[in-house]
């Protein structure tokens, strides 16, 4: 029901997005739309300059950002230790741990423990990791309704279509595409969309108030992701805002968690450092309205019970341990998902989310796509291409991701192929198809640069025959010049002219 | 081979040529600027506020008055009170009492107008109250489903002022429900809205001794 894409049982994963075209091609299309440059534009822009504001109130950000970085890499370090910790205390809380290799083992886990409860709905906090997966699509395969309860996902789902920005999922429509979703689609879920409905956010958000609670109510099965366990307490932490996150946890009987298996962190202590930088890189708040912490089923039952009776944690790979194997590349692994490098990037405000064709879009997109699915396919090839390397994304990252430098290290991977691994397993990959005109052009280069007689001499002919100079490229170099003039030829080399005029002196 | 040993063997492969894991830099502040108790409580009561709460101040046997009248004025007609919450904080109330209890269902929840509970600690840097289901603050739903929330902070001695004093006072394997402001959303347009799922008001009574 949901138009994000993904996968049924058994399938590989696509990080949610089937066959989609590369980078160029899709933001080709994006910059053409006014409306959608118009939103993106508004929304990045209001956001990154509050967030600007929420992080200048706290004189120690630099050491906050240091200490967030440090968790994680020594997390990431001893990561077989701490999910083995953390198995140990969610199971002593009363909780069952589940490990998901790969997207259809994770899918054939949720879907099997929902069936075993007798449902054939459920309730869904966001997860970017069940996108990820196509948890929706495989459900619905096995005859589950899964309802996406953030207002955002809420518009997408309705809307059949696809999440375009990690926090705010709905940027890219207006208040008045959203009315006419709510007005169109609310009725084939549940409760429809009150008569004569306006586009005032209040109302919509009223709209969508009543229509999801009387699926929470009657909800006894929870599907949430996680920002973060713990691996000394096996406490799981959500943040969020709505509310809707705390109705999915705590009202249902069965919580059934799916989480990637960098989300875990050592000590309950660790939590002081990112429920300060989290919320002040995302939403530019000092805090978000509501963060919700427990631990398997809480210190007791029966009268004292507090929350879901059964609790079962999916740990997903996926993919990241593939991550794990990159030295420069497995600092995608500290992304925390705040989302503040596709707010300052110039590239993610001109094409939008939906040019990344994956879940995860913008700057993280662009180095965390090509690691957990591979380079395979065209668009994940694009992805590495997909900025200007500005370093703007670096200097917000609260874990301070260097991710230009990841970029520059999977374009290096995409254009002469090298050593990876894949499911576990180290191979060699070739370059990627459309990348052997560009090491055509770089041995070409370098024959000239140490044959000096040989690149004097091509100058001349090329600045004698300047006249010819066609608009566009043929072959390969034809997409080069698609967007893009090719630059004039001079009427003389540059070394000639040197020569000539400077040439006598010392 | 089972999933759980497939990732631990592919874990352990990944970081064979990885090198000694960092040290965790905790120079960071503990506090950010130096208060006294009252300009913390005021600090606490302008980030509240900030954040579309109302905050009320009393002082001691003055919370009955005050909770009964902030009752009224909401036209509650049933109040939800968690075990434990003092006597006589809602000695003036006239509300049908409704008790927190493991069987209720969501749907009664619901039909409850308000619910009145205390806290664990509430952070001034923030505008947070945290609740652990200690006494007086029932289970995590209570403080969610009914659309009105009064919860009194004891001052001077429930408020600290960052998140690392907090974190540092609360115990992880209690529930916690960390509060900052009523539900809101952004999700159309970045225009925040009040009040999505959770309760539409928030009401915090900063509740001094004498």
């Amino acid at each position: 029901m949901t138009g994000t894409g993904g996968t049924g049982p058994g399938a590989p994963t696509d990080l949610g997005m089937p066959g989609f075209p590369p980078f160029p091609a899709a933001a080709r299309e994006a910059v053409r739309d006014d409306t959608l440059r118009a939103n993106l534009r508004r929304a990045t822009h209001t956001i990154r300059d509050k967030r600007a504001r929420a992080v200048a109130e706290l004189a120690d950000w630099e050491q906050l950002r240091a200490a967030g970085k440090a968790v994680k890499d020594h997390t990431l370090r001893h990561l077989d230790r701490y999910l083995i910790q953390l198995e140990a205390a969610v199971t002593a809380a009363g909780g069952t741990v589940h490990w998901a290799v790969d997207a259809a083992e994770a899918n054939r886990i949720v879907t099997d423990l929902v069936l075993a409860t007798g449902e054939r709905e459920v309730v869904k906090v966001k997860s970017m990791a069940t996108q990820e997966t196509g948890l929706n699509e495989a459900l619905e395969a096995a005859g589950i309704a899964a309802y996406e309860t953030d207002l955002a996902e809420l518009i997408v789902q309705l809307g059949h279509d696809r999440p375009s920005h990690i926090l705010v999922p709905a940027i890219h429509r207006n208040r008045g595409e959203i009315r006419d979703v709510f007005a169109a689609e609310m009725g084939r879920w549940g409760r429809p969309a009150p008569g004569g409905l306006g586009d005032d956010p209040r109302e919509l958000a009223e709209a969508a108030r009543l229509h999801l609670r009387e699926k929470f109510l009657r909800a006894k099965v929870a599907v949430s992701g996680a920002n973060f366990m713990v691996a000394e307490t096996g406490t799981m932490v959500v943040f969020e805002s709505e509310g809707n996150g705390r109705m999915c946890l705590t009202l249902p009987e069965t919580l059934i968690s799916v989480v990637g298996i960098e989300k875990v962190v050592p000590t309950f202590r660790d939590l002081e450092v990112f429920l300060q930088t989290l919320p002040r890189s995302s939403t530019a708040e000092r805090m978000n309205p509501y963060t919700t912490m427990w631990t398997g089923l809480g210190p007791s039952q029966g009268a004292e019970s507090d929350g879901p009776t059964a609790f079962h944690l999916v740990l997903l790979d996926n993919g990241r341990t593939d991550t794990l194997a990159d030295e420069v590349g497995r600092q995608a692994l500290r992304c925390i998902r705040c989302s503040a490098c596709l707010n300052v990037c110039p590239v993610y405000e001109r094409a939008g989310g939906h040019a990344y064709g994956s879940v995860y879009p913008g700057p993280i997109g662009a180095i965390l796509s090509p690691q957990l699915r591979g380079t395979a396919s065209e668009i994940d090839a694009s992805l590495p291409y997909a900025s200007t390397l500005c370093g703007a994304c670096y200097e917000v990252c609260p874990v301070a991701i260097d991710i230009p430098e990841v970029l520059v290290h999977l374009r290096e991977r995409v254009a002469q192929g090298g050593p990876v691994t894949r499911e576990g397993i180290r191979v060699r990959i070739r370059p990627a198809r459309g990348h052997t005109a560009e090491r055509a052009a770089m041995r070409a280069a370098r024959l000239l640069l140490d044959h000096p007689g040989a690149l004097r001499a091509g100058e001349r002919l090329l600045a004698r025959a300047r006249r010819l100079r066609p608009r566009r490229l043929p072959g390969p170099g034809r997409a080069w010049t698609d967007s893009r003039e090719l630059p004039p030829v001079p009427a003389e080399p540059f070394r000639d002219w040197w020569a000539r005029e400077r040439g006598g002196r010392a | 081979m089972s999933g759980r040993e497939q990732i631990l063997g592919r874990i352990r492969r990944a970081l064979a040529d990885a090198g000694p894991a960092p040290e965790i830099p905790r120079d960071y502040l503990r506090t950010h600027g130096d208060r006294t108790p009252d300009a913390t409580a005021d600090l606490l009561a302008a980030h509240l506020t900030e954040y579309r709460a109302t905050v009320h101040r009393a002082a001691g046997d003055a919370v009955a008055p005050l909770l009964a009248r902030l009752l009224a004025e909401r036209g509650a007609r049933s109040v939800l009170v968690p075990a434990g919450l003092p006597p006589h904080w809602l000695a003036a109330a006239d509300q049908v009492r409704i008790d927190d209890r493991s069987d209720s269902t969501p749907y009664e929840l619901d039909a409850v107008d308000s619910v009145v509970t205390g806290c664990a600690l509430a952070i001034a840097e923030t505008g947070t109250i945290v609740l652990d289901g200690g006494p007086g603050q029932g289970r995590r739903r209570i403080s969610l489903v009914p659309d009105h929330h009064i919860c009194v902070v004891r001052v001077p001695d429930q408020v600290v002022d960052s998140v690392p004093q907090a974190v540092a006072l609360l115990d992880p394997t209690r529930p916690l429900t960390w509060i900052s402001g009523p539900s809101a959303t952004s999700d159309i347009e970045l225009d925040r809205v009040e009040g999505v799922h959770g309760p539409r008001t928030l009401e915090v009574v900063l509740l001094t001794a004498q």
